[in-house]
């Protein structure tokens, strides 16, 4: 366990710890200018002392940058799991081979398009391995789960459950060096 | 009226360029396909014919739509130079060459999932609370479904569960040992020995007929309708014209349809 932080830092490691696990409010996590808010400006201090509190238990602590055009960048932080999960351990959390297939095609299809496809594009490669209804109830489930989205055109995009989950360059690179 | 032919000219050209622009910001066409510079030489080209606002919001368009244009080569090359950019050919033929569970196995060495802990909010408090107070009394409600005769609640299409898939392909097999003579009555196929586990298979051969695994023939002037199984089940293709026909299923229905085939 890390050495024990002053105690002004262990309350503000409690309290990031209570905005960063509970939800409340339509996204997980919290945003930097929330914990900016509520745990004063060291707040990054107190999210490295936690994350290295959580290294123990293999979770950490993870930022995502959100756009911002003007002002100050954005973030949106949360807590995830370090390692990984095994095939097992992913069918007990209601994930099927079918499932993971589906998402992993569909997320790096959308990101070889340069951040976003057309559905029925998405629809056709997917089919390549799934089953018809499979692939259109998969899709729904990936939407709602917030791993993509899709706009009144009908297309689709990578939603905020895949950019604070997924590394994306892994996969990439795992893909292309599959099999070698 | 020479003069007249050649602003109507110009304008045709501007208007070329415009729709040029809009094709570009669409997708339809490459950002480095287009010529800036050629364009630009065109609009430079037309302005002095330009008197009247309308001539002259006409080339405002056109000069944005270039700039369009410039701003979707910028993102173009952005996208290559980040890190994440690959050939997609060769990642969609990567993709299209590994199975299954090769995909499932590269996607859970990159998945971190987030944990995150739901509870209960004044929020979701104050809605159940609205709904608890809008709910009529349990005998009310059962009034109301026995003056109904009976209601049956199909599991939502959008659900589909291993269970679910599993007796789809049930069904599937079925019908296929059935058809192996050729087709089936309609009605023959889905009537079971119970009102809702005729509605159960209704709802699951609509299904097989939707995804390509079964074909529902139509016969207006005898009003019959024949069901065949298809062994190697396609998807039908996007320019195929598909139509939908409601099977409607009363209790009423069934009951006669039962009665019918125990005489």
């Amino acid at each position: 366990m890390p050495r024990k932080p002053k105690a002004v830092y262990l309350r503000k490691i409690r309290r990031a710890a209570h905005l960063l696990f509970f939800r409340r409010h339509r996204l997980p996590g919290a945003s930097s200018s929330e914990l900016k808010r509520t745990l004063g400006p060291d707040y990054r201090k107190a999210l490295e002392l936690l994350d290295k509190y959580l290294k123990d238990l293999d979770l950490q602590v993870y930022e995502v940058k959100e756009p911002a055009p003007e002002g100050e960048a954005r973030s949106r932080f949360y807590i995830r799991l370090r390692g990984v999960l095994t095939p097992t351990e992913a069918k007990y959390c209601g994930w099927r081979i079918d499932d993971l297939a589906g998402l992993a095609v569909a997320i790096l299809f959308i990101t070889v398009r340069g951040g976003r496809a057309p559905r029925q594009d998405v629809e056709k490669v997917l089919e390549e391995k799934l089953p018809g209804w499979r692939v259109k109830a998969g899709l729904q489930r990936y939407i709602r789960a917030g791993y993509l989205s899709e706009d009144e055109q009908g297309n689709l995009y990578l939603d905020w459950r895949t950019w604070a989950e997924v590394d994306q360059k892994a996969l990439m690179d795992l893909l292309l060096k599959y099999g070698e | 009226m020479g003069k007249r032919d050649s602003v109507e000219r110009g304008r045709e050209r501007l208007r070329r360029v415009i729709n040029l622009c809009r094709r570009v910001e669409q997708g339809e066409v490459d950002p480095f396909a287009v010529e800036v510079g050629s364009l630009l030489a065109i609009i430079r080209e037309l302005f002095p014919n330009w008197k009247s606002l309308e001539d002259l919001c006409l080339d405002v368009e056109a000069v944005e739509g270039v700039s369009t244009v410039v701003k979707h080569q910028g993102e173009w090359v952005r996208g290559r130079s980040t890190k994440l950019y690959r050939d997609p050919f060769l990642i969609e033929e990567k993709l299209r060459s590994l199975s299954k569970e090769a995909l499932a196995e590269i996607f859970l060495r990159s998945w971190h999932p987030v944990v995150e802990l739901e509870q209960l909010t004044p929020h979701s408090l104050e809605n159940a609370l609205r709904y608890w107070g809008e709910l009529k009394p349990l005998a009310d409600r059962l009034l109301g479904l026995q003056a109904e005769a009976r209601v049956v609640e199909a599991e939502p299409p959008q659900i589909l569960t291993e269970d679910f898939e599993r007796e789809l392909l049930a069904l599937w097999e079925e019908l296929k040992e059935r058809t192996k003579e050729g087709k089936i009555r309609y009605w023959d196929f889905i009537l079971a020995d119970s009102y809702e586990k005729t509605a159960r298979r209704a709802y699951l051969t609509s299904f097989l007929i939707t995804y390509g695994y079964a074909r529902l023939e139509v016969r207006p002037f005898e009003e019959e309708m024949y069901l065949m199984a298809v062994e190697e089940p396609s998807p039908p293709a996007e320019s195929a014209r598909t139509i939908s026909i409601p099977i409607a299923l009363s209790f009423e229905d069934w009951r006669r349809l039962r009665n019918a085939q125990k005489a």
